[in-house]
């Protein structure tokens, strides 16, 4: 497409004018917001700092000294994390998205596993993770299985798998219900199979439009990996606890928080930013 | 002339509504049927009846003299003869105009990328799109999105082309570029079926008119006899409601 630009466009007076007012309700409306912000969180680190315990708090939370002490054993731990998230977030990608099509087939042949995927994100997306990793990382050892590994890092990240597929489960089959049903018959009517349908037409389409709420799944299983350490792995929860317990500072636990805010903040803001583009990408709703 | 389509007694009905009533139609080959009447007469269900999108409750459908009512029939096989043309298009969003084309003929038909490509390259020129072969569908107006996927439903090369009511979304300017494309077709021979509500159209194209009212076929005959000297008080009614509208 040829766009025409009329180059020899200067604004009216009238424009300007326009501008000028929109540029003083900016400013104004700029500064309301700093002098209501400096209100609110100078109230906010008075009434924390002048309070009577102040001095204690930053003694056993925010020594500095001792963070910078802690700070090795407790980022080791976050590999952990790190690497329970994208490993156990590679293996819920591929089972959620299995569950989700056989809640989605009308096959007659898949009926069984049909109920079987639906009592499983039944009980999964049901129970609390932490009673999962408990049952798994307590349970399966318990067994005594031969060639099942008692391994806690990998009896806790099959018990996130298990919880996480259940979720991400759910929102691939809201994605897929979320097509119309006129692209499944315009492409049933060009001879594809239901299969094919599904894998060319029905699930790129959905997959795309689930990104945003897949992304905020990401981050809370980044977070919940830190509750494996119950089962004694040595993430950076764990390493936390370890460090506070034998000297009874806390200051390792503001650590960890602050190292999984370093990793979640970005994360988070990423995603906010992916949903903005899609809404506006969708709806032309102007101003508002 | 050997009918490419042939209904016998059809008979549709969702729950209590009955749509189609011992319906029968017979469409000959290089023949265009037309099918007029109100909204709710059962046009767009009668299209979706014979694509199998829906099955019907009585009475039979032949393609080519095979029975294609019978539920052992291979659906998929059916549907490779036919195409259908859909009133909202129906494109893929997120697919070129390019791979809305050959998605069918590679995936189903088991042609190469090239020789699809090159298919639908030639449609596209033929039907002024060449220049859009690598847009997505959201960047082209009403009127060239209904024409790709026109061109989509070609790219298989069909024995009968289900239209149903492809102008009916489109503001007048863009309904003639889409019926000039129809126009087209059938001067090749296309064997179609069509809904429309578009009746100087349906004067040019059609070698049959169907007046279809609650599900039953009241009027046929030639464009020239049911559109312009009809004998059914129906008929007669409709088309004088769709005239008081200037639509004729």
């Amino acid at each position: 497409m040829s766009e025409k630009k009329s180059s020899a466009w200067s604004p009216s007076s009238r424009e300007l004018e326009r501008r000028k007012s929109r540029r003083r309700i900016s400013r104004k409306q700029a500064s309301i917001a700093a002098a209501s912000s400096i209100f609110v969180l100078g109230t906010l680190a008075i009434i924390l700092v002048s309070s009577p315990g102040w001095e204690t708090v930053k003694a056993t939370f925010f020594d500095i000294d001792y963070g910078r002490e802690v700070f090795p054993t407790v980022v080791q731990g976050l590999w952990i994390n790190l690497q329970l998230t994208f490993i156990g977030g590679a293996a819920i990608g591929v089972i959620a998205l299995g569950l989700a099509l056989l809640r989605t087939t009308k096959s007659p042949a898949l009926t069984p596993f049909r109920f079987l995927a639906t009592a499983y994100v039944d009980i999964f997306r049901g129970a609390p993770l932490i009673l999962i990793i408990l049952l798994v990382g307590f349970g399966v050892p318990a067994l005594g299985l031969s060639g099942v590994s008692s391994n806690v890092i990998f009896l806790g990240t099959v018990a996130v798998v298990l919880t996480y597929s259940a979720y991400v489960a759910e929102v691939i089959r809201s994605g897929i219900l979320s097509i119309h049903p006129s692209q499944r018959a315009a492409a049933r009517s060009l001879g594809l199979t239901s299969g094919q349908t599904m894998r060319f037409v029905v699930l790129p389409q959905a997959i795309r439009r689930v990104v945003p709420p897949l992304l905020n799944d990401f981050v809370s299983l980044l977070k919940d990996t830190g509750l494996v350490s119950i089962l004694g792995v040595t993430d950076a929860v764990r390493a936390a606890q370890i460090n506070a317990s034998r000297t009874f500072n806390y200051t390792p636990y503001v650590v960890a928080a602050i190292l999984f805010l370093l990793i979640t903040i970005p994360m988070t803001r990423y995603t906010d930013r992916a949903i903005r583009q899609r809404t506006s990408a969708q709806n032309s709703e102007g101003a508002i | 002339m050997s009918n490419v389509l042939e209904l016998v007694n059809v008979r549709k009905s969702f729950g209590p509504d009955v749509v189609l009533q011992d319906l029968s139609l017979q469409v000959p080959e290089h023949t265009a049927t037309v099918l007029i009447g109100a909204s709710g007469s059962g046009k767009s269900t009668l299209l979706r009846c014979i694509n199998l999108l829906e099955s019907i409750d009585d009475g039979q459908i032949f393609l080519d003299g095979q029975e294609i009512s019978d539920p052992l029939i291979n659906v998929d096989e059916v549907r490779r003869r036919l195409g259908m043309v859909f009133q909202s298009f129906n494109l893929f969003p997120h697919k070129t105009v390019l791979e809305n084309i050959t998605l069918s003929p590679i995936k189903v038909h088991g042609k190469s990328k090239d020789e699809a490509n090159a298919h639908a390259l030639h449609l596209l020129k033929r039907f002024d799109l060449a220049d859009k072969a690598d847009q997505y569908p959201d960047r082209l107006s009403g009127g060239q999105q209904q024409r790709v996927a026109i061109i989509r439903s070609l790219a298989v090369s069909p024995r009968l082309l289900l239209l149903d009511e492809v102008t009916s979304a489109l503001d007048p300017v863009l309904v003639n570029e889409v019926l000039s494309a129809v126009r087209d077709l059938k001067s090749d021979g296309m064997t179609m079926v069509l809904a429309t509500h578009e009746m100087g159209f349906a004067t040019q194209v059609a070698d049959e008119v169907c007046f279809l009212e609650s599900g039953n076929v009241v009027e046929r005959g030639s464009a020239e006899q049911v559109l312009h000297n009809p004998q059914n008080p129906k008929t007669q009614e409709f088309l004088k409601r769709v005239h008081q509208a200037g639509r004729l």
